[in-house]
C-alpha cells in the first residue's frame, strides 16, 4: 500500500472519517491533562514567578506555528511536483490553523514579555521574523481567496509558501543566527543545561503533544470541508452545463 | 486556584486569549464543515449522487 493512495479524495475521506473521532478524543484528553498539570500542579519559577505557566501555551503554539508552515511547505511541494489535489487542499486547510497558533504565540509572548522584559514588543530578530511569518499566513489565505481557478490558486500559493518558508526558518533559528535581541534560546534542548527543569519539561511535553493533536484534528476536519467544497463546485458546474 | 501574585493578569490573560482564539478556530471550522456538508448533500440529493 502506497502513501499516495491517500491523495485520492475518496480514500482520504474514508480514512479521515475513521481517524477523526479518535483524533478529537485524544486531543481533548491530552490538552486538558497537559494544561491542568501545567497550570495547577507546577511550582513558580525562581526568576519568572508564576509567568512560567505561560510556557505551556507559548512554546507549543510558537512551535506549531512554524511546524504548520513546514507541513504546508511539504504539501505544497507535493502539489507542485505530483499535482495531487488533496495535498494542495491540505495546505489550504492548515493555514488558518497555523495562523491561530501564530496569534496565540504573539499574544502570550507579549503578555509574558511585559512583566519580564518590561515591554510588550521588541524588534528582536526572532520576534520580527515571526511577525513577518504572521503576515505571510494572512497573505497566503488572501491569495487563495482572491483567485477563482483552484489550480492556479494552488500553484501561486505554493510558490508563496516556498518564499514564506525562509521566515518560518528564521523564526526558529534567528536566535542562533544573530545571537542578539531579547528572546532567549530554545526552551527544549538535548543540552541539559539549556533545557527547562524537569518539573516544567514534562507537562510542557504533554502540552506540545496536545497542540500537535489539535493541529492534526483541525487540519483533517478542514481538509474534508475543502474536498467537499471542491466536489460541490464540480457538481454545480456540471448542473449548469446540463 | 494557584497563587499568581502580581503576574495574575499576564497568566490569566494568556489562558483567556488562547481559549478565545482556539474556540474561534474550532467554532469556525465546525460551522464551515456543517454548512458545506449540508450544501453538498442537497446538491447530491438533487442530482442523485452519493457522498464523496
Amino acid at each position: 500500500m502506497s502513501i499516495w493512495e491517500y491523495a485520492n479524495p475518496k480514500k482520504f475521506m474514508q480514512t479521515s472519517a475513521w481517524a477523526l473521532p479518535w483524533a478529537v478524543g485524544l486531543t481533548v484528553i491530552v490538552l486538558v491533562v497537559g494544561l491542568l498539570w501545567g497550570f495547577f500542579f507546577t511550582p513558580d519559577d525562581y526568576k519568572q514567578g508564576s509567568t512560567v505557566k505561560i510556557i505551556y501555551l507559548h512554546v507549543p503554539s510558537a512551535m506549531m506555528a512554524i511546524n504548520a508552515w513546514g507541513m504546508m511547505l511539504v504539501t505544497s511541494l507535493i502539489w507542485i511536483i505530483r499535482r495531487h489535489h488533496v495535498s494542495a487542499l491540505a495546505a489550504k486547510a492548515a493555514a488558518p490553523v497555523g495562523l491561530t497558533f501564530t496569534l496565540i504565540a504573539l499574544v502570550t509572548g507579549a503578555l509574558w514579555g511585559q512583566p519580564m522584559w518590561g515591554t510588550w514588543w521588541a524588534w528582536d530578530p526572532r520576534l520580527t521574523s515571526f511577525l513577518i511569518l504572521t503576515l505571510f499566513y494572512f497573505g497566503y489565505m488572501a491569495l487563495w481567496a482572491a483567485i477563482e481557478d483552484p489550480d492556479t490558486a494552488a500553484d501561486l500559493t505554493s510558490i508563496l509558501c516556498l518564499v514564506g518558508s525562509v521566515f518560518a526558518l528564521l523564526s526558529r533559528y534567528a536566535v542562533n543566527f544573530w545571537n542578539q535581541g531579547l528572546h532567549q534560546g530554545a526552551s527544549l534542548s538535548m543540552d541539559k543545561e539549556e533545557n527547562v527543569a524537569d518539573v516544567f519539561w514534562l507537562p510542557l511535553l504533554v502540552c506540545i503533544a496536545g497542540f500537535i493533536l489539535l493541529f492534526v484534528t483541525m487540519v483533517l476536519l478542514r481538509t474534508r470541508t475543502e474536498i467537499r467544497a471542491r466536489r460541490l463546485k464540480a457538481l454545480l458546474a456540471r448542473e449548469r452545463v446540463a | 486556584m494557584p497563587e499568581l501574585g502580581k503576574y495574575a493578569f499576564a497568566v490569566l490573560g494568556s489562558y483567556a486569549a488562547t481559549a478565545v482564539l482556539v474556540a474561534a478556530l474550532v467554532g469556525l471550522t465546525l460551522w464551515q464543515s456543517a454548512r458545506m456538508k449540508r450544501a453538498l448533500a442537497e446538491v447530491e440529493a438533487r442530482q442523485g449522487k452519493s457522498d464523496a
